[in-house]
């Protein structure tokens, strides 16, 4: 059409309105990435014929023929529906369900990472128990902690995990370290000082900038005595300048700063590492490393157990247009977390289980559970401490202090005192 | 010269022409204007008018739904302070520029900032330099060269996510290729993607690995539009290989270079996934853009920050739509000239 376009002036001016059209539109191009925040549409949810109930689950790695996904298919057909099953990745968990509820399309039972059962309660998208008609007597209290905001409860722990020290029995009698000796961070220290002059790394753990980063460190920020209230306090420098003089020093490899609980368990089970921080989860993954290990309590600094996070999911029923749904939405709850399934679960997925009566038959059936029951039952909520929806807000300061540390971007005292202004301006002082 | 620059010309604005139907659209317009008014009796025209309509529906209909109506939210998003629950059930308070003024006085504004800049910069000189020196090599055929050619395209084939991915394996501290390679030529391990120097240039090196295909196939294509008599009058000359590239290639490949450029900004600029796998925009946000900056404030926390995260998106798309307009002005010039 214009095959001269330079050529003759009278058509410049469309052309260059043709231009500036097509300038725009790519710039618009770059909001496509921008704008999936405002719009994505959530999938398809509850608006379904009412004999179909949707769950979502932070399982990707489960199939469909696994024992998760069968149970989930045998608690809806005892509940007399069927059940149609999501699995996310559970750092996308939170924002889908949030889509999902904006647009009125939220799942019939929703399972989700215990810090962010706060956050959902507070977007007011999850029913408090007594809506819900939950039966929480059986659930230990602590960790119930993580369900409670503003003074309701809202779903069920499916199961608990938390952390322990992983360690490598054969690297520990060549360095001939002893792991009965190992209760507080000075021995440790010397522990992992002995495997290094073997030749051999002493420990990993996972640093990484999420909250996977702040949930490894909390066991030695607590264990030190520390408050996530105030995080730049002495406590809090001690524990910091803990793992960054095992970087510094070459107890810890640097790659810390980029490992999540995944890779640096894939280093520990490589065989040259002699303790790794992991969860519960990893126990399976254990017996196949191909070496004796075994498993200790994190020391705290001046001795004794550190206190652990508690780790785990809640099932949530969030809310509905159709209340007439809880009730079937009640009964697959009731169902996955009964004390027989839950067993059942929290071995499929390597958790202690949220009730006594099914903790002890875990330990009764595998005594080697018995240090993780204990780390539970003496573990924290992340959001207790009264930091519910505060909690988000100060555990990313948290993790950009411990980043900033080991990476020796700023010193542990200047990482920590700037995180803990930024984190009082961002939760309004508190 | 203008003979030959108005192929390349068209060449240069195809990729953008192709978005818009406005000349399509344009050209039944003024007649039916002109016989338009008081014509009821004429079925003709109006038939006509609506078939333009029609014809112009889809892809209205497609600009409105997937690019004004998302743009328009996401501007809406910024200007609003959003708390989850507001973000749910509607109702969030309506506070201008506040978002934006926080985004700006965040300790992590001037280094994502900074950050962005040197990606894009560094990026597209390398990418462009590397790819214009590839397309000059490869217009002199030789045996094997559209293989190795098509070999050269497997950056670009590969899911970014696979390549960056294995980019980090490459680079990790203990285990990754990189290192085990410095070792043998007796040099330190380098924390490419944990120490605070490191991890920027880390990402750039493999975004510019990414960018050179995309570089190499449009430059080797205007390259293949420059008439061949050109060189060879050139060489007659007693033009050296040096001077046909100056004189000849280079101002001829201009209008194809300009929109190599700006389509590479723009693809850099919002490069996300290659950053957010490799280093998470960290250690402490040392290897920070603006657009994993966005993302890690609207989903990359427990407690999303809508708000923040849009407007930080909104500032990369005021930074594509001055690049823009900076390249119309070129090219308004170059066809002034």
């Amino acid at each position: 059409m214009n095959n001269h376009p330079s050529a003759a002036p009278a058509t410049r001016r469309p052309i260059s309105a043709r231009r500036a059209a097509a300038a725009i539109t790519v710039a618009l191009a770059v909001t496509a990435g921008a704008a999936a925040c405002s719009t994505s549409s959530g999938s398809s949810g509850s608006g379904a014929s009412s004999g179909t109930y949707t769950i979502w689950d932070p399982y990707p790695q489960f199939e469909d023929s696994s024992a998760w996904v069968q149970l989930l298919d045998k608690c809806g057909s005892s509940a007399g529906v069927k059940v149609k099953r999501t699995a996310y990745d559970t750092t996308d968990l939170t924002s889908k369900a949030l889509l999902a509820a904006q647009q009125g399309v939220s799942p019939d039972v929703l399972i989700v990472d215990n810090p962010v059962v706060s956050t959902l309660a507070s977007a007011g998208i999850l029913t408090d128990t007594s809506t819900s008609h939950l039966d929480t007597s059986a659930v230990e209290p602590n960790l119930m902690g993580a369900g409670e905001y503003q003074g309701k409860t809202y779903g069920l722990p499916i199961g608990a995990n938390t952390l322990a020290l992983y360690y490598n029995k054969n690297i520990l009698k060549a360095a001939d370290v002893d792991p009965a000796s190992i209760t507080d961070w000075a021995t440790l220290t010397a522990a992992l000082a002995k495997v290094k002059a073997i030749g051999k790394t002493g420990i990993t753990f996972s640093a990484i900038g999420t909250e996977e980063g702040s949930f490894q460190f909390e066991p030695w920020f607590w264990g030190a005595g520390a408050n996530l209230t105030k995080l730049d306090s002495s406590q809090a420098q001690a524990a910091l300048s803990l793992w960054t003089g095992w970087v510094k020093d070459g107890y810890a490899p640097n790659s810390v700063l980029n490992d999540t609980q995944t890779t640096s368990w894939q280093e520990f089970a490589a065989g040259k590492t002699a303790f790794g921080e992991n969860g519960t989860w990893q126990l399976s993954n254990a017996d196949k490393a191909g070496f004796p290990y075994g498993i200790i309590d994190i020391p705290a600094r001046n001795g004794g157990a550190a206190p652990v996070p508690t780790g785990g999911e809640f099932v949530t029923v969030p809310m509905q247009g159709d209340t007439a749904r809880y009730t079937t939405s009640e009964k697959l709850v009731a169902c996955l977390t009964d004390a027989e399934n839950a067993f059942t679960t929290d071995n499929t997925l390597s958790y202690v289980a949220a009730s006594k009566s099914v903790q002890s038959k875990q330990v009764t059936a595998d005594a080697a559970l018995g240090v993780w029951v204990q780390a539970v039952q003496s573990g924290k909520a992340r959001t207790g401490d009264d930091l519910g929806t505060n909690y988000p807000k100060i555990s990313q300061q948290l993790w950009t202090a411990v980043q900033a540390s080991l990476s020796g971007s700023s010193g542990a005292q200047a990482a920590l005192s700037s995180a803990q202004n930024a984190a009082s301006s961002a939760t309004g002082g508190k | 010269m203008t003979s030959t620059r108005s192929p390349l010309n068209r060449l240069a604005q195809a990729p953008a022409g192709v978005e818009l139907s406005t000349p399509a659209a344009g050209s039944p317009g003024p007649p039916a204007r002109g016989r338009g008014g008081r014509s009821g009796r004429r079925r003709k025209p109006g038939a006509s008018q609506l078939a333009a309509w029609a014809f112009l529906a889809p892809v209205t209909a497609y600009l409105l739904l997937f690019y004004a109506y998302p743009l328009y939210r996401n501007v809406d998003l910024s200007v609003r302070d959003y708390t989850v629950y507001s973000f749910v059930h509607g109702g969030a308070p309506f506070t201008g520029l506040a978002n934006y003024r926080s985004i700006v006085a965040d300790p992590t504004f001037a280094p994502a900032l900074i950050h962005t800049l040197v990606f894009t910069a560094l990026s597209l000189a390398f990418q462009f330099a590397i790819g214009l020196a590839l397309a000059v090599f490869f217009t002199q055929h030789f045996r094997l060269s559209s293989l190795l050619r098509a070999l050269f395209l497997v950056p670009w084939l590969l899911p970014l996510i696979v390549s960056a991915s294995t980019w980090s394996w490459m680079l990790d501290s203990n285990s990754g290729i990189v290192n085990a390679a410095l070792h043998t030529l007796g040099i330190g391990p380098v924390n490419w993607l944990t120490s605070p120097s490191w991890s920027l240039p880390s990402v750039i090196i493999a975004n510019i690995w990414i960018g050179v295909p995309f570089n190499l196939v449009l430059l080797y294509s205007g390259l293949q539009a420059i008439p061949h008599e050109l060189h060879e009058a050139a060489a007659l000359d007693g033009a050296g290989p040096w001077q046909r590239f100056r004189r000849i290639t280079w101002p001829l490949l201009r209008p194809v270079s300009a929109i190599t450029l700006l389509l590479g900004l723009v693809y850099t600029l919002k490069v996300f996934d290659i950053i957010w796998v490799m280093t998470k925009g960290g250690p402490a946000g040392a290897s920070t853009t603006f657009s994993t900056w966005s993302y890690q404030l609207g989903f990359g926390n427990l407690l999303p920050q809508f708000g923040l995260g849009a407007a930080a998106g909104n500032l990369l798309v005021v930074m594509a739509l001055i690049a823009g307009l900076i390249y119309i002005r070129v090219q308004r010039t170059q066809a002034e000239s």
